[in-house]
């Protein structure tokens, strides 16, 4: 870089070590796939630029010897031109390049669910505990109909005339949100696959087609019809349970996905059908839908090579005129809309998109379900909300709010380990979750790791339950677009009126 | 002795067209003939077998999409993307196609005797065995083979004007090759004219031969004509657009 | 029968009431109008408020006959609106490519009326039959009965409420019963579904105005039977179903019913403890919630059906009662008008 002045960044992390503690096992040598350790005889040298704090060493240092500070230097602190702007600005000063970056959003923007406050009973009307009354919390995805027609039997007894259409069912309003695998490895995928089987829901097997590892889960795996198309022919669609046409992602509405050359290993390179090392480009839009009318096309298509036996869905980001876009997609035929907020993970995601462009998903979920209503429409899809779902409270707001379920997928990724370091890209997760790298891939065990997540659906699960039977409320489609159970604290009146819940104290 | 089935499909929805074909393919036909097709789409989805789908009339939109072994024969033109996402088997259109025919096809081959669409040969990818192969008789329009990841992409031009542009915008695999020579100003940035040498010619001959039967006309003209042979300048080409944070 | 007997049977109630809030419906009090659908409106003055009823009448039918509703005032009860009625007859080509556009012009009047700050507010509106109530502070059911002299109306069909106040305990339109032409309501209760309920009803253009369950599930059943068509029980099964588990033991044309009432009507689910007791002219029906939160008691005597949260009222009512259950939750007891 000698034609650069900019020099090295302050370090993002330093990592120390406890001399008196060390007993110079190496354990953080073997385990930090990054670099940050090395063995010099009987010395572990450190070198702190190559953390990405993802807390490996730290996890398994038997001495906790290691300690590991953030910004350990600081720049002049200055309320507009932060460390991330200038970091940024040195970046594309030396590179000329568009920043990408891992995960979702790190604006700092208030999270809404945070200032949602979840109603319980007291005099007027009694709690139910859920340890001796039910709590239902299953719930059917699909299109429903909006109202039944019978017919007379010769013998006078009436009968059902509406015919039903295909509807997944899950025990619990939580399902495992799209992550391909060559974004994550195959004992992510695996793990993800057994807890679904686990706890009665489904995973999404992203745009990466679908490992034969994971046959023996079919029946719990929506697959996705991505832009790019990878992966994707009439035997994988017709092995789903569900079929997913992604339309966009929260962490970047409007543009498309790229999984680099070097993540494209052979076994990715065979799932996703394209040779091993070549980019997976998968374009912004779907070619064959460039106006609305093209995707009741996709979606019909869809159901013609899989003889109208499976639910379609359909995923978009959620973006300003989110209410619209929702109303012409139920118009289209899908079953269910997955809404991904402006917080969703990802991968790799252009910084500025990131943390730019959409809008959350408390609003986009509200605003979808009211439009829905609005025009007699919320009985033709469900909702699904994703973008960053971290607790059982974000469950219950998001389903009073108006979804039918969410889709987690970071929460799942820290179930097994993952500490939300944002190098994915990378791909040397040493978690063996966001990498391809078979040493890294066996750390992670399936077996191990499908219980850690069903663990996590199980005790949502039960918070939910709990939550429910507080506030009275004995089947989820009652909590459903429930807002009178809601208050907003310290939210202003304009965002009040759009997600249509009172302030605390109305 | 190969078994014909019949269908009329005037009047008749897709969906319940679809599964008649379904059904004749099922009751062991070889051969289906579908008369009075009037934009019916979906014909051919998801089939598989070895059959062969006689289309007579104007094929709707998305012809043989995710097909995996049939033949569809389209007396007619057809409308847009036929061969979407198609695994294998072989489409032959004797009339004209739309826009994006053959996008993100993976496998078989799509001949259109005509001319077709804007973004034909959009996304075509290949993997090990499977290399999706288009050919147009006629011309094509703009962004021609754009994103093309991979398959081989023939234009013959056989009635006058050649009108793509902008072609193989973002192309990182595959090979469009156009009979006669193609102005730079053709190209769209990502791709690259390369001569034709006589072992890309050996690759393609057995192909324009097996045009010229299909609809035929003598393929000798076609074998020794020039090409322009247009391939990806780089196999990534949106690497060096991006840093990490 | 006449008001004089579910009086007293309600003021055997009194235990469960707040002294806020009383009311009673009658089907059959309107023989000499019986062709007419009765509007029972209450008026903060017979000015301004009545003008805009007349008005809104005018525009959508025609007015038969009004006249205020005969009271006689209380000395405990403090009256905070005029009761007026209006013999109605609405213009039919208004509602046109409606299967019964009477109901749906009556229905739309008065989600208009009540939707608007005008100082009126119609408390019911079917043919041959009225609500009597009032509430604030002293509005016991004697005292209610008493104000409207209830035993002066004969009646086929009565349903009565004792309130205990929880909001507004000063407005005279809350206390039940709700009515909506045919239908009327009396709730035990409070669902914990409100929200969902309401904003289902009012996806179908009806107008919840009082923040209170039985005007939604007034709503919910004209919409349910009326317009979507569902027998009774099948409504009644939409609003209350079975647990899924119920349902997954039933036998496959069952299961598939029941399936497809919650896929279609989950939204107008009502949980939470409620018994209800729905009349039309034709029937008089009660249900409680699948939980059985609430109390529900089950006369009968000859043809006589009587519904309560306790014997003691029925037996006020009809010391020779000859049979009391007690039906479990999810199972309607339905009473069918004989013709």
């Amino acid at each position: 870089m000698s034609d650069c002045n900019l020099g090295s960044m302050p370090l993002r992390y330093r990592v120390t070590i406890d001399r008196d503690q060390c007993m110079e096992c190496g354990r953080c040598v073997d385990n930090c796939s990054y670099g940050v350790f090395r063995q010099d005889g009987d010395k572990i040298l450190i070198n702190s630029r190559k953390c990405t704090a993802c807390h490996r060493c730290i996890t398994y240092c038997p001495r906790d010897a290691i300690m590991l500070a953030e910004h350990p230097c600081d720049y002049r602190s200055h309320p507009v031109w932060n460390q991330q702007v200038r970091e940024s600005i040195y970046n594309q000063a030396r590179t000329g390049k568009i920043i990408l970056a891992g995960m979702g959003s790190v604006a700092n923007l208030p999270v809404i669910f945070d200032r949602l406050m979840l109603d319980a009973c007291q005099v007027t009307t009694p709690p139910t505990d859920p340890l001796r009354e039910p709590v239902e919390l299953r719930t059917y995805l699909g299109k429903k109909p909006s109202k039944l027609d019978f017919r007379q039997k010769a013998n006078g007894d009436v009968e059902l005339a509406t015919e039903l259409t295909p509807n997944l069912m899950i025990e619990t309003p939580i399902l495992l949100g799209h992550m391909s695998y060559g974004a994550i490895s195959l004992n992510a995928h695996l793990a993800m696959a057994r807890a679904a089987q686990e706890v009665g829901t489904f995973m999404g097997t992203g745009e990466g087609g679908l490992h034969p590892g994971l046959y023996p889960y079919q029946d719990r795996v929506i697959v996705q019809v991505a832009s790019g198309r990878f992966g994707v022919n009439v035997d994988y669609l017709n092995r789903g349970a569900a079929i997913e046409l992604k339309l966009g992602q929260g962490a970047k509405p409007g543009i498309g996905g790229h999984l680099t050359g070097e993540k494209v290993s052979k076994d990715v390179s065979k799932t996703r059908m394209i040779p091993q090392g070549s980019d997976a480009i998968s374009p912004a839009p779907h070619h064959d839908i460039y106006g609305i009318e093209d995707l009741p096309q996709l979606v019909r298509s869809v159901k013609e090579a899989t003889g109208w036996k499976k639910p379609i869905f359909a995923k978009i980001a959620a973006v300003n005129n989110n209410a619209e876009n929702v109303a012409a997609v139920a118009r289209s035929g899908v079953d269910a809309i997955a809404i991904d907020g402006f917080r969703g993970g990802t991968g790799a995601a252009p910084r500025v998109f990131r943390d730019h462009v959409g809008i959350p998903i408390e609003v986009a979920i509200a605003t979808a379900d009211k439009e829905l209503r609005k025009q007699g429409l919320r009985n033709e899809v469900s909702l699904i909300a994703c973008g960053s779902i971290r607790e059982s409270a974000d469950v219950m707001k998001a389903i009073a709010l108006g979804a039918d379920a969410v889709y987690i997928a970071t929460a799942a990724l820290a179930a097994m380990g993952c500490r939300v370091c944002g190098n994915c890209y990378q791909g040397l997760c040493p978690w063996g979750i966001a990498t391809q790298r078979q040493d890294l891939v066996d750390r992670l065990n399936p077996d191990v790791a499908s219980k850690q997540v069903a663990n996590l659906i199980h005790a949502w699960t039960l918070e939910i339950t709990e939550l429910m039977g507080a506030a009275g409320i004995t089947s989820i489609e009652s909590l459903r677009g429930n807002r009178d159970r809601l208050r907003g604290y310290m939210l202003d009146a304009g965002l009040l009126d759009v997600l249509d819940v009172k302030p605390i104290g109305a | 002795m190969a078994k014909q089935i019949t269908i009329d499909a005037k009047g008749v929805d897709c969906t319940s067209l679809n599964q008649q074909i379904r059904e004749a393919l099922k009751d062991g036909a070889d051969e289906v003939v579908v008369n009075n097709v009037l934009g019916q789409r979906f014909i051919g989805d998801g089939l598989r077998g070895n059959a062969t789908i006689c289309v007579h009339g104007v094929a709707g939109g998305d012809l043989a999409m995710f097909m995996s072994g049939p033949t569809v024969v389209v007396h007619g033109n057809a409308e847009h993307a036929p061969g979407n996402t198609m695994d294998s088997g072989k489409v032959v259109i004797h009339g004209s196609a739309g826009d994006a025919v053959a996008h993100s096809m993976r496998g078989g081959k799509v001949f259109v005797r005509g001319d077709i669409g804007y973004r034909g040969g959009i996304h075509m990818k290949q993997y090990e065995t499977q290399r999706p192969i288009l050919v147009v008789g006629g011309s094509a329009q703009m962004f021609l083979g754009e994103y093309m990841a991979g398959g081989l992409l023939i234009v013959l031009g056989l009635d006058g004007v050649m009108k793509a542009r902008e072609i193989g915008s973002g192309i990182h695999g595959g090979e469009i090759v156009v009979r006669g020579d193609v102005d730079d100003t053709c190209l769209a940035a990502g791709a690259k004219k390369v001569p034709l040498t006589d072992e890309d010619r050996a690759r393609i001959v057995p192909v324009l031969r097996e045009f010229a039967e299909d609809f035929g006309f003598d393929p000798e003209p076609l074998v020794n004509a020039d090409y322009t042979r247009i391939v990806p300048a780089s196999a990534r080409p949106f690497a060096g657009k991006y840093t990490w944070e | 029968m006449d008001g004089s007997g579910i009086r007293q049977a309600l003021s055997m109630m009194n235990e469960r009431g707040s002294g806020e809030g009383a009311g009673y419906v009658a089907y059959g009090i309107y023989p000499d109008y019986r062709d007419c659908y009765a509007l029972h409106v209450f008026l903060d003055n017979t000015c301004e408020s009545k003008a805009v009823v007349d008005a809104t009448l005018e525009q959508w039918g025609a007015i038969e006959h009004d006249e205020a509703i005969p009271t006689c005032n209380q000395q405990n009860l403090r009256t905070a609106c005029t009761p007026w009625r209006y013999f109605f007859r609405p213009d039919a080509s208004l509602a046109p490519g409606s299967a019964s556009p009477e109901k749906d012009v009556v229905k739309n009047l008065v989600m208009q009326i009540n939707g608007c700050v005008n100082g009126a507010e119609v408390v019911s509106s079917g043919k041959n039959v009225g609500v009597f109530k009032a509430g604030g502070s002293g509005a016991w059911p004697e005292v209610v009965a008493d104000y409207y002299r209830i035993e002066d109306y004969e009646g086929y069909l009565w349903l009565a409420h004792n309130r205990y106040a929880t909001a507004s305990p000063e407005k005279w339109e809350r206390p039940d019963p709700f009515n909506l032409h045919d239908w009327s309501v009396v709730e035990n209760g409070k669902t914990t579904t409100y929200g969902t309920n309401r904003r289902y009803v009012e996806s179908f253009g009806y107008n919840c105005t009082t923040s209170t369950d039985s005007e939604v599930i007034t709503y919910l059943i004209d919409l349910l039977v009326r317009r979507h068509g569902l027998d009774i029980n099948l409504a009644i099964r939409a609003l209350a179903p079975p647990y899924w588990e119920e349902i997954d033991r039933m036998p496959e044309a069952e299961q598939k019913l029941n399936r497809a009432l919650r896929f279609a009507y989950g939204a107008a689910t009502m949980n939470g403890p409620f018994t209800v007791v729905a009349a039309s002219p034709d029937m008089m029906v009660g249900f409680t919630d699948r939980g059985k939160l609430r109390p529900m008691v089950v006369g009968e005597c000859a043809d006589r059906l009587f519904i309560a949260s306790e014997e003691s009222a029925i037996r006020t009512m009809e010391p020779e009662v000859e049979s009391i259950t007690r039906p479990a939750a999810g199972e309607p007891v339905i009473g069918r008008v004989a013709p």
